[in-house]
């Protein structure tokens, strides 16, 4: 059976190109880039060099780039982080309502046991933060914004400029998470504005298992890990340095490629979007069609149930996921499209589809063929459906 | 011709493994499907123990099967729907002075309802179980459940409340098997399960300490058991027991009473707060009337008719006289007197192997 792999948000192939830059460093290049011998050197010197390049990336000194195991970590250690190093005056953040679980859970976690009071902040029915809003939840209190750059399930790209800057005029730190933008779109965290910022390796053909955090000059946060001077004792523990070969050079080839893939993508997935509104009755975008990363498309079927609905799709050989991945596996209506709005049943009916670099015109049609009958069956079997439109 | 698609419901043991390998070899589409059907975190007790269904071991060693033989293996989550159905309903027939039979309402709402749901919408034609028990369309058109010819495994008492419609859809091939070859085929198979102790008593008490699980599930939503008085049925007040919900018809242990004779517990009267103790004697009943009835065997008819009868899992079935009352209530009267029938509980009857029906003892 044909495989088609539409679940790009979830995770990427790793570019043969990356494998190639990472297998030197697991194999003679292994040395602990703390020693002082020429093994160590070795390390260190990837290490650096792969720190330079991918602040260079994002528009930030090296000295301001600090690698993670990955974007669920980089996302903590900006939220915890700084609520720790803040406590004892600030006690009271704000986060987006459409966040990625790597920042809602730690804020979660902080009003629940820490004593913090969670602000959340309301997004439209395309996704968009109203500006105004921040401005309101704000207090003197307030010790940090997060806001997602890019949603990963609707692919919505936030104005961050222009919610930071809002952050920034009542000197309150913001932290962005750019793990779905980082690689697809131009990410400089100069032009943001932000103080932190964080990004991952395997969303970008990058290996899995490496991220980095950007936090600002003079930003001071407090670390989750005790152990060595690792990361300017911001992340203490051996570094990965293949990982942050990796990663470093899975960002070299986003950016040698960052207009012709996002090219080619967005065509796709107009064609897709276009093609399956037209053949599929009841079915909705959710998301904007503009300040979108072309690349996700979330689409709600109505009276389907989602889950039902990637499974049988996995049986053609089609993978793509309901709500985010790691939340597949329960059926609760994804709380990014309940902020955003969307009806419980037709959130109960959402399906992400994320495309990728190695996605054909090819692969969307034999989708496209496949999805319709299986619409067909499932809503024959729905009462919520059947109901509705008797 | 396109293969039959076939969900097989997977709880990491030996005997659904076997269930998968076999069909798979008998040229099925198979898909793996492990229940998720309740969280440590909400039914307490033990996490570690073993052999138990819905631990992440018995999901991985699903997923490792499923790998083993080449099938598609899910996780399907169910613990809201198995919540209201099973976990409530245990609680409620408890704190009403009866004991459930919880893996009866599992099979009946969860498994033949949610579950092959599920599977029809992905487009399977059938669901499979590793029950042992025989599913087999009858000369009269029925869809029969017959007795598991390994007869120390038969499991046809839990299946009474399945519909015809939903046999039509359900395999069960270890019902023509024995446990020790289902065992030898995990074994010449390499199948990581073979060796997996038996799942026993009720999932979601992974203690087996009932009493603890339904004082902590009553906490809670602030319900405390109320003490009250235990009674013989001579009238004697004997001690305190510590809520009605503890205690069940026969019980012989734990009643915290110094006594000449043994003591049994006779009714549960949760009416004047009070348990009922007596002599083995006076458990015995040659009569019972129960409710919810499902004709499986033979359809409905108002004529009286013979049967064996079990009023529990574990009882040896006893001659008997049925008498349908209303569609779904009947009459059952024992050729001898049974110990301890107990409400709440299923009664199922046999024509020799064969499932007639069942319903639940008021």
């Amino acid at each position: 059976m044909k495989q088609i792999y539409l679940d790009h948000n979830a995770t990427t192939p790793v570019d043969p190109e990356v494998i190639e830059a990472m297998l030197p460093y697991l194999r003679s290049g292994f040395g602990n880039a703390s020693s002082v011998h020429a093994f160590g050197r070795e390390a260190k010197v990837a290490l650096e060099n792969s720190r330079e390049q991918v602040a260079a990336f994002i528009n930030c000194q090296p000295s301001e780039l600090y690698f993670t195991s990955g974007g669920t970590e980089s996302d903590n250690l900006a939220v915890l982080g700084t609520a720790y190093e803040l406590a004892s005056r600030k006690k009271h953040i704000v986060i987006g309502a459409a966040e990625h679980d790597a920042v809602l859970k730690p804020a979660e976690y902080l009003a629940r046991d820490k004593g913090f009071m969670v602000k959340y902040l309301p997004v439209d029915d395309d996704g968009f933060a109203p500006l105004d809003r921040l401005a309101e939840l704000i207090t003197e209190q307030t010790a940090l914004v997060s806001v997602m750059h890019a949603n990963h399930e609707t692919g919505t790209i936030q104005d961050i400029r222009a919610l930071a800057a809002v952050a920034r005029k009542s000197n309150v730190l913001f932290h962005t998470d750019a793990v779905q933008s980082v690689g697809k779109i131009k990410v400089d965290v100069k032009e943001l504005g932000v103080d932190m910022l964080s990004l991952s390796g395997h969303k970008i053909y990058g290996p899995k298992g490496v991220g980095a955090l950007f936090i600002r000059r003079g930003v001071k946060i407090s670390p989750l890990f005790y152990g060595g001077g690792h990361e300017k004792k911001h992340r203490p523990g051996t570094e990965n340095i293949a990982g942050v070969v990796g990663l470093a050079r899975s960002l070299q080839v986003a950016e040698r490629r960052l207009e012709s893939d996002g090219n080619h993508i967005s065509k796709l997935a107009e064609f897709f979007i276009e093609d399956l509104l037209e053949k599929v009755p009841d079915c909705r975008l959710n998301g904007p069609r503009s300040n979108r990363l072309s690349h996700t498309v979330n689409v709600s079927f109505e009276g389907v149930e989602g889950e039902s609905l990637v499974l049988s799709l996995d049986m053609e050989g089609i993978a793509v996921s309901s709500g985010s991945a790691c939340s597949s596996g329960t059926v609760d209506p994804s709380h990014v499209l309940t902020a955003m709005g969307v009806p419980a049943v037709a959130a109960q009916g959402a399906i992400r589809f994320s495309l990728g670099r190695s996605t054909t015109r090819e692969d969307l049609e034999h989708v496209l063929d496949v999805l319709p009958p299986i619409i067909e069956r499932l809503r024959a079997m729905s009462p919520v459906y059947n109901n509705q439109n008797e | 011709m396109r293969k039959k698609k076939v969900l097989v419901g997977m709880s990491g043991g030996v005997d659904s493994s076997v269930t998968a390998l076999l069909l798979k070899e008998h040229g099925y589409d198979v898909i793996g499907a492990q229940m998720k059907l309740w969280d440590y975190a909400d039914v307490g007790g033990d996490t570690h123990k073993d052999g138990r269904c819905c631990t992440t071991e018995s999901v991985t060693d699903c997923r490792f099967v499923c790998d083993a033989i080449g099938a598609p293996f899910y996780v399907l989550d169910m613990t809201k729907q198995f919540r209201e159905t099973v976990i409530e309903n245990f609680v409620s027939e408890y704190r009403a002075g009866r004991t459930p039979n919880p893996c009866v309402a599992c099979n009946s709402e969860i498994r033949w309802k949610t579950f092959l749901h599920k599977a029809t919408e992905i487009g399977c034609d059938y669901i499979a179980t590793g029950h042992y028990a025989i599913v087999r369309q009858g000369v009269n058109g029925r869809w029969l459940i017959r007795k598991g010819i390994d007869r120390s495994r038969d499991q046809s008492y839990v299946l009474w409340g399945l519909s015809q419609e939903a046999l039509s859809k359900t395999l069960m091939p270890l019902g023509e098997m024995h446990k020790s070859e289902v065992r030898e085929i995990a074994k010449r198979h390499n199948l990581r399960t073979a060796d997996r102790p038996e799942s026993r008593e009720i999932c979601f008490v992974a203690d087996d300490d009932y009493r603890r699980f339904l004082r902590e599930w009553e906490a809670k939503s602030g319900r405390n058991p109320e003490p009250g008085e235990i009674v013989h049925t001579d009238g004697r007040v004997l001690g305190r027991h510590n809520g009605t919900a503890f205690y069940t018809i026969g019980q012989r242990k734990g009643l915290g009473i110094a006594h000449p004779t043994p003591l049994y517990v006779q009714a549960v009267d949760v009416e004047n707060n009070r348990v009922i103790v007596g002599d083995n004697d006076t458990l015995f009943r040659s009569e019972l009337d129960a409710a919810q009835v499902n004709w499986v065997g033979r359809a409905l008819s108002d004529e009286p008719f013979e049967a064996n009868v079990k009023i529990r899992y574990r009882h040896e079935a006893a001659p008997a006289t049925i008498t349908p009352l209303t569609e779904s209530t009947v009459h059952v009267t024992f050729k001898d007197r049974q110990r301890a029938i107990t409400p709440g509980q299923s009664v199922v009857f046999y024509e020799g192997d064969v499932l007639i029906g069942g319903g639940v003892i008021m």
